[in-house]
């Protein structure tokens, strides 16, 4: 590739680009995101090729491997461009089909759109589909048109010309200026305005000053920073490039996490060809400036993404987080002034200097500006990543965009803000999503992690479970944390396990203060929120687990059983079948019973039992009935 | 070096710019609990028994002592309420470790902190670093050092070094605050020098 | 785990003691685990002390300093999979391996561990053999799934 010397050459590469696509010639994408790919999406990818080759389409009809949509939950996906009629959940077998019919003679294969839940009616396009229609996909829009692989596709619908625009028109004070006008505030965390943080790392007097994007994304069960990352790393590093002019920077890292391999590899290649296209390196786009940029596989540790414990990674040493009071935009990375933001953070910024501040914070609420990507997973029916304007109601995130809670279920909770935030329960819905208004509510945004919870869900072990990560998660150094933590956790087990005493409430409080007061780094000073949080809300289940010994989301195991009503059961015979513990007893006419000493309470039977008999009951709290006498076993006929 | 005033407990103290607020405080003669700290090497932070509450501008925080540097017009708060709940606390998850150690012994009598509060734990360690930092910074060996994360963190030798550097050093034994090391100590020594006879 | 090979992955970075980790990470993933013999030759090349090596060595996931089985079993038990009954998944994994999270069997068949969130949060409960994923796992299924490798 010809290096490119000034923005006039790289519009000048642009319209070259451009016009070598004919923008009516058919494309087709496809998702191959990590969820895709679990679901086939190469052996689809694999069947196009093969389809259109046969066709004799292959040059004139371009496949496009892709980054994750974000609607994983029907994946694998497909898009047939111009048009933008979307497919989903595809198998190999479907695609000579869509290509004899799509896109060959522009009519549509119906069994394989998308089917309206409520008007019962198909829909073809991406913004007729409710998931995506009240989504606002500024920054992960551009992950379903293009090739992360690939310049050329990042290029070609605008990429750098935000970089070619501050390096040619702005002073570094003015890109400076007008991210801390915009109030972009951090992704991955806390909600800081990156612009305050950036100016820190300006005035510093030291010349030499680092850049960093934190891709660590610990937060178990959110994976928005992933999905750009290996969908548009163009973006994540145009953001960094357009940071490092401005506070004054001529290095940078960007730390991703080596569970990650396809974020390594796509971020690490981005980098290649930014530098072969002159947009990294020395005097870029002949401006005069440089700037290089390195990456850092992390090594698995969820303390890694606080940023004093990521600069000593970076370093090569044990990511324990550093005791110093003094803030790392000032003395950070090897005790130089260090920018550290999240991915999405960085990726906010081309879109500020493109479009500018005002246009900016017209998105978004008066103090949470822009629009913020949620990972929406847990007990909901369209799982994925959404993208959304600040300031939405949970509500319309969880019903409108998220299609409710599956299978008649009610909603219990929200989980946001990964293992530092907390639970919000059903009436608090109609909060609307902010920095401010979720931390008020005792919970925080974190970054993007939102965890739906039904009413299977017992909140007790909700937070068992995150202090139990934390606790495993923990780096070890400071006794609030390492013990606090260990002894939360034993205690919150033994509450699970119906052994919980009068007087624990207390002492997890006792513990949670001194975690919160004193603890070294965020990570101790939020992990009592899980518990905290649903202690506010949800202290009758304490209550119950502790002082009736029973779990009222029927969730812990050692506090249900399973039993078989007799009145219920034909003798299927299903569960005996299927129980791997082999604890069912019973033959054709004999009603079918459980040993509750052989029980692994795995609950399949009450999966496989037949739906219209509903034999199989979890109990808790009251005494599993005792075992029918022999002669009372066989199956009466129904009267 | 220019002085820095604040107070402290009431008390008007100078201290030299860049010395931590414990420094400070040390120098006046009012007491703070420490159990990570020593002159000698590089505050470490981990204890957080030194915690203090500081006020600046209006905002209070709670802030560990060995770390934190004075600056001018800091008001300081070594023993609130709060203060004494926190290292209450901390005395009692330390006394799950240790609850025959002099030193914790003595600090939990002075806190009213009850060693029966959390089942007891197996091992002596509670991770102040002593050890570990004692040998790094200041006799550069790196014989003894950390392994693991979280809960399931130990100090561990390094067996070669420790075979050769640690019976004409012992430096490190005085300074363990439950006095877990020198049983680690022993046991090193018990598998080591059969070894040693061996080869020799 | 051959001394040369060591130092080959050493001069691809440059013997600077920034580069521990991803000097190790690369052992790690040639060699599925970090020998005694690896770790001493990398102290001594990048100059670092052996101490600080063994920490870093246990400190983070993804380094291992025992071997591993044939088959690596990652079970996420992410918060997205643990509301999905991932718990349920694991039990499953334990019952029919005999081994739990971070171990390994005695005949090197398994190794099992439990991963945070495998990005595919809309099939969880997810389970991975060996790369491959799994996905809206039952008890019932993952038992068959195990049984499928030998
Ligand atoms: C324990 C802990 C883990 C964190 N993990 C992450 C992470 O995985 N990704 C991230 O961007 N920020 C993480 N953070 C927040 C970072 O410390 C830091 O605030 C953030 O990266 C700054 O970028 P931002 O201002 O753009 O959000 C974590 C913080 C703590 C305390
Ligand atoms: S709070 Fe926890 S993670 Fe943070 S320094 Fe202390 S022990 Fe380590
Ligand atoms: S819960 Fe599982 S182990 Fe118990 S009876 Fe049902 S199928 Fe068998
Ligand atoms: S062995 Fe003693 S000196 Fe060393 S870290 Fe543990 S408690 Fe501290
Ligand atoms: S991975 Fe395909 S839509 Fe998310
Ligand atoms: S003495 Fe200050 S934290 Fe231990
Ligand atoms: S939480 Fe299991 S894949 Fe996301």
């Amino acid at each position: 590739m010809e290096r490119l010397h000034s923005p006039a050459e790289l519009e000048a590469f642009r319209k070259a680009v451009l016009t070598d696509r004919a923008p009516d010639q058919p494309c087709i994408t496809l998702c191959a995101g990590s969820a895709c790919h679990a679901c086939g999406c190469n052996d689809v990818a694999e069947a196009v090729r093969v389809e259109l080759a046969k066709q004799g389409l292959a040059d004139r009809v371009h496949l496009r491997l892709t980054g994750c949509h974000g609607f994983c939950e029907r994946g694998p996906i497909l898009v047939i461009q111009p048009e933008s009629v979307c497919y989903f959940q595809l198998t190999a077998a479907d695609v000579p089909e869509i290509i004899e019919k799509t896109v060959k003679a522009g009519e549509r294969v119906e069994r394989l759109l998308y089917v309206d839940p409520d008007s019962g009616d198909p829909l073809a396009r991406e913004d007729e589909i409710p998931f995506y229609k009240h989504q606002q996909r500024i920054v992960f829009g551009s992950n379903g048109s293009i090739d992360p692989k690939s310049i050329e596709d990042y290029v070609a619908i605008g990429g750098y010309s935000a970089l070619a625009k501050a390096l040619s028109e702005m002073t570094p004070e003015q890109v400076l200026d007008e991210v801390k006008r915009a109030n972009l505030r951090g992704r991955g965390g806390g909600g800081f305005p990156a612009g305050i943080k950036w100016e820190g790392t300006r005035n510093a007097p030291d010349p030499v000053k680092y850049v960093v994007v934190n891709a660590d994304e610990g937060d178990p069960g959110a994976y928005m920073d992933r999905s750009l990352l290996e969908g548009n790393p163009h973006a994540v590093l145009e953001g960094l490039i357009l940071g490092a002019y401005a506070v004054g920077a001529h290095e940078g890292y960007v730390y991703v996490r080596q569970e990650y391999p396809l974020a390594v590899e796509n971020v690490t290649l981005a980098i290649q060809k930014a530098e072969e296209l002159g947009l990294l390196g020395d005097d870029i786009l002949g401006s005069g400036f440089s700037f290089r940029v390195k990456v850092h596989r992390g090594a698995g540790a969820f303390v890694c993404g606080e940023s004093t414990a990521l600069m000593t990674a970076l370093e090569g040493r044990v990511g324990e987080p550093r005791p110093k009071y003094i803030r790392s935009n000032v003395r950070g990375l090897w005790n130089r002034p260090t920018v550290l933001n999240n991915v999405e953070t960085w990726a906010n910024v081309p879109l500020i200097i493109q479009n500018g501040a005002d246009w900016f914070t017209r998105i978004g609420t008066e103090t949470s500006s822009g629009t913020k990507i949620f990972s929406i997973v847990g007990k909901i029916t369209n799982t994925g990543l959404v993208e959304v304007p600040m300031g939405m109601p949970l509500r319309d995130i969880v019903y409108k965009i998220g299609g409710g809670i599956p299978g008649g279920k009610r909603l219990k909770a929200v989980q946001t803000g990964g293992p530092s935030g907390g639970c919000l329960p059903e009436h608090m819905l109609d909060l609307p999503v902010g920095f401010d208004e979720l931390t008020q509510a005792g919970s925080m945004m974190g970054s993007g992690g939102m965890i739906v919870m039904d009413e299977d869900t017992c909140m007790v072990d909700v937070a068992r479970y995150f202090i139990e990560f934390l606790t495993d998660e923990s780096c070890g150094k400071c006794v609030p944390c390492r013990e606090g933590l260990r002894q939360m956790l034993a205690i919150l087990t033994r509450i699970c396990r119906g052994e919980g005493r009068d007087g624990d409430l207390e002492i997890l409080e006792d513990l949670s203060v001194v975690a919160k007061e004193a603890a070294l780094c965020g990570l101790g000073k939020s992990a009592p929120n899980p518990f905290l949080s649903t202690l506010r809300y949800f202290r009758d289940e304490y209550e119950a687990h502790i002082r009736e010994k029973r779990c009222p989301a029927l969730s812990c195991k050692d506090l249900i059983a399973f039993h078989i009503d007799p009145d219920r059961c034909r003798a299927c015979g299903r569960c005996r079948r299927k129980c791997p513990a082999e604890a069912i007893s019973g033959a054709k006419n004999v009603i079918h019973q459980i040993d509750q000493d052989l029980c692994t309470k795995c609950g399949t039977c009450l999966e496989v039992c037949p739906e219209r008999f509903g034999a199989v009951r979890k109990i808790s709290g009251e005494p599993v009935p005792p075992p029918l006498p022999e002669d009372q076993r066989t199956v009466r006929a129904r009267g | 070096m220019s002085e820095v005033r604040l107070q402290i407990d009431g008390q008007e103290v100078a201290a030299p710019e860049g010395a931590t607020v414990l420094e400070a405080a040390q120098g006046a003669g009012i007491p703070i609990p420490t159990l990570c700290h020593h002159e000698k090497l590089e505050p470490f932070g981990s204890c957080r028994l030194c915690t203090v509450e500081v006020e600046r501008g209006g905002r209070k925080q709670h802030v560990v002592s060995c770390v934190y540097p004075v600056a001018e017009g800091l008001t300081v708060r070594t023993r609130t309420p709060e203060i004494e709940r926190i290292r209450r606390v901390i005395l009692e998850l330390y006394l799950a470790h240790a609850p025959e150690a002099p030193r914790l012994k003595a600090l939990a009598e002075e806190y009213g902190a009850d060693k029966d509060r959390f089942g007891k734990e197996s091992s002596f360690c509670i991770h102040c670093g002593l050890c570990v930092r004692y040998c790094a910074e200041v006799k550069k060996k790196h014989a003894v050092g950390f392994i693991n994360r979280g809960t399931k963190k130990e100090i561990a030798f390094v067996p070669d070094i420790a075979a050769r550097e640690c019976w004409k050093c012992k430096e490190c034994f005085p300074l363990c605050p439950t006095s877990w090391l020198q049983a680690a100590y022993v046991l090193v020594e018990g598998i080591l020098f059969p070894r040693e006879e061996q080869q020799a | 785990m051959d001394i040369a090979r060591v130092d080959q992955i050493i001069d691809r970075y440059g013997a600077d003691e920034s580069y521990l980790i991803q000097v190790l990470l690369d052992i790690q993933t040639e060699n599925n685990w970090l020998p005694h013999e690896a770790l001493e030759r990398v102290a001594e090349r990048l100059r670092v002390p052996l101490s600080r090596i063994l920490h870093i060595a246990t400190f983070y996931k993804a380094f291992s300093t025992v071997p591993k089985g044939r088959h690596r079993i990652h079970v996420c038990m992410g918060t997205a999979c643990h509301v999905r009954g991932a718990q349920r998944v694991l039990d499953a994994v334990q019952e029919a391996t005999g081994i739990k999270p971070g171990e390994t069997d005695l005949e090197l068949k398994f190794s099992l561990e439990t991963v945070n969130c495998l990005g595919c949060c809309a099939l969880g409960p997810v389970m991975e053999i060996d790369g491959k994923t799994y996905g809206k796992m039952t008890p019932a299924e993952t038992a068959e799934a195990l049984r499928n490798h030998d």
